[in-house]
């Protein structure tokens, strides 16, 4: 990788955590659980390394075994994440 | 990679921080988690434009039972397993990112033949040790909330050195696998050092300390996968796995400054062991009983009154009958509130999370730093499985372990209910002198039994 296409990504990196730092300290309390199964479910954004590894770099055995484990478990975050967060915002009335 | 692709990842990357914005206000929270679901489905969809038509069977078969076992849990989980099922799911990411770092390196030194670069090297590194760790330390954390590895602190002598020593062999190991990265010995030792750090991390922390815990465990499944965007030199990855890793830093700060301790403290473990000794000596407590029926008279007779909820109320899964005292009190024209302290239960916000599952408005739910004032103009305060939050010692006790952390001032109010199993002490190990206090009840029992019985009391009179 060249030191640019590295900057950039350094850049992406630093932005996008103090923009996190800025959305989640506005979060309340009250939703702490949720965010947290919400980014679970985000975390699976792994998913989309894993389709890669099922593919491309995935002609020898272990390197398409362990795209397809990674593949499973990024599935796994990303729809029970969602699911879960969901089933639990459901609950969050006002009366 | 196509311009399109990297267009589709963009939108992915807004939606993601759109949906945590929503997510911060209860009434479009809902909203936020299908904006953060869509940019999650635009991000897969995008990837699999560029992928082989070859391999479209093996990923649709992984998506499968990824996808039925994730919905399973997500339908089957209890909202008292929450914590546990958090933590698990904490475990999956960092795997996934572990298996997706190693993936790319044995293509790479095995298949290719051509050496990954040192970005590349560093991250593969870096990626194995974060989600390493994040994985076996999840493991951990799950089998130690579920109650299959013992909650409180394993810790023994030299721990510290050990993971002193790991960390230095995962250094040496790096390094070497840096200078000579078509050598897979030293990624296995890599493999190994990180996998067993995670453990050892993990098992000196006590059960109470389990919010800390999962909250950095979640950060640690983000900056996982961020570590893999560097790998893979791929935008999306970072900007979500930073959004993940941020969350988790600002809930852990959150849980640590409301137990009035530094992570380090935490981390370092073995809380509530030693404390024993002195507390033990101090005076005995003497305690006040009180029967179902008088808690019933007293609840009857009150005008105001406040629940301090803990985790005794989930696992006595008390929250559907306390819903009911709360419907009991309200028939009264009695007002009914929530007092909830940051660190009650086993994971940030858990009993607003169960309070919600028995339909209880969350609105009656309030924080502690607004409710405090209100306590000595309460007349009843029920406490269900909660005891080091409202522990006065906190407050004027220098000598206690838990001097100094934020409490809920339940001991101002006129009288205090306090349902509890039995005189356990608390998770600190500490006396609550709260118990001895001339306005404390004690009501015995298991705390859905016992609030069961007074709520028929109730609707009796």
């Amino acid at each position: 990788m060249s030191s640019e296409a590295l900057i950039i990504l350094i850049y992406i990196l630093v932005l996008a955590s103090f923009l996190g730092f800025e959305l989640i300290s506005k979060v309340p309390p009250t939703l702490h659980t949720p965010l947290m199964s919400g980014s679970n479910a985000i975390s699976g954004i792994t998913i989309v390394g894993a389709l890669l590894a099922c593919n491309e770099m995935g002609y020898t055995t272990i390197s398409k075994w362990l795209g397809m484990i990674a593949l499973i478990l990024a599935t796994i975050n990303v729809v029970g994440g969602y699911a879960v967060t969901d089933r639990m915002l459901k609950m969050f009335k006002k009366k | 990679m196509s311009i399109l692709i990297q267009v589709a990842y963009l939108i992915s990357s807004i939606l993601f921080v759109l949906g945590i914005k929503k997510l911060g206000k209860t009434k479009s929270a809902r909203e936020g988690n299908v904006y953060s679901a869509v940019g999650m489905l635009i991000a897969i969809a995008a990837t699999l434009y560029t992928v082989n038509i070859l391999s479209f069977v093996e990923i649709f078969i992984c998506i499968l039972i990824g996808g039925a076992i994730g919905l399973y849990v997500s339908k089957k989980v209890e909202m008292t397993k929450i914590p546990e099922m958090v933590a698990l799911f904490n475990g999956f990411g960092g795997l996934a990112s572990f298996a997706v770092a190693l993936s790319d390196y044995f293509f790479k030194t095995q298949a290719v033949n051509t050496y990954p670069d040192s970005v590349n090297s560093i991250s593969i590194i870096v990626s194995v040790l974060i989600g390493g760790v994040t994985f076996t330390g999840s493991m951990i954390a799950f089998l130690k909330l579920d109650g299959k590895v013992s909650g409180s602190p394993i810790t023994f002598k030299g721990q510290h050195l050990l993971n002193l020593i790991l960390l230095i062999a995962f250094g040496v190991a790096g390094t070497l696998t840096f200078m000579n990265p078509g050598d897979p010995t030293f990624m296995i030792a890599l493999i190994v050092i990180s996998l067993l750090l995670g453990i050892l991390t993990v098992i000196p922390i006590g059960g109470a300390d389990m919010p800390v815990v999962i909250s950095l465990l979640n950060s640690y499944s983000g900056m996982a996968a961020c570590a893999t965007g560097f790998i893979l030199n791929n935008n999306v990855l970072i900007v979500a796995g930073s959004l993940v890793g941020a969350s988790g830093i600002i809930l852990t700060q959150i849980m640590c400054k409301a137990m009035n301790r530094s992570l380090t403290n935490v981390l370092l473990g073995g809380f509530g062991q030693a404390v024993s000794g002195p507390a033990a000596d101090g005076p005995q407590i003497v305690v006040k009983e009180i029967g179902v029926e008088e808690t019933a008279m007293l609840f009857d007779s009150a005008s105001s009154v406040i629940v301090v909820p803990g985790y005794g109320m989930a696992v006595a899964q008390a929250q559907h009958v306390i819903r009911e005292l709360m419907e009991q009190c309200e028939k009264r024209n009695i007002e009914f509130k929530f007092a909830i302290h940051p660190v009650a239960g086993r994971m940030p916000g858990h009993m607003n999370v169960l309070l919600a599952e028995a339909n209880i408005s969350y609105d009656k739910l309030i924080e502690m730093e607004s409710i405090n004032d209100e306590f000595p103009n309460t007349d009843l305060v029920l406490i269900v499985g909660a005891n080091d939050v409202v522990n006065p010692a906190a407050r004027n006790n220098p000598q206690s372990p838990i001097y100094g952390m934020p409490i809920l001032n339940a001991d101002k109010a006129r009288t205090v209910i306090v349902c509890k199993r039995s005189m356990g002490k608390g998770y600190a190990g500490v006396e609550n002198e709260l118990f001895g206090y001339p306005n404390c009840l004690m009501l015995f029992g298991d705390a859905k039994q016992t609030i069961t019985k007074v709520v028929s009391e109730m609707k009796e009179m």
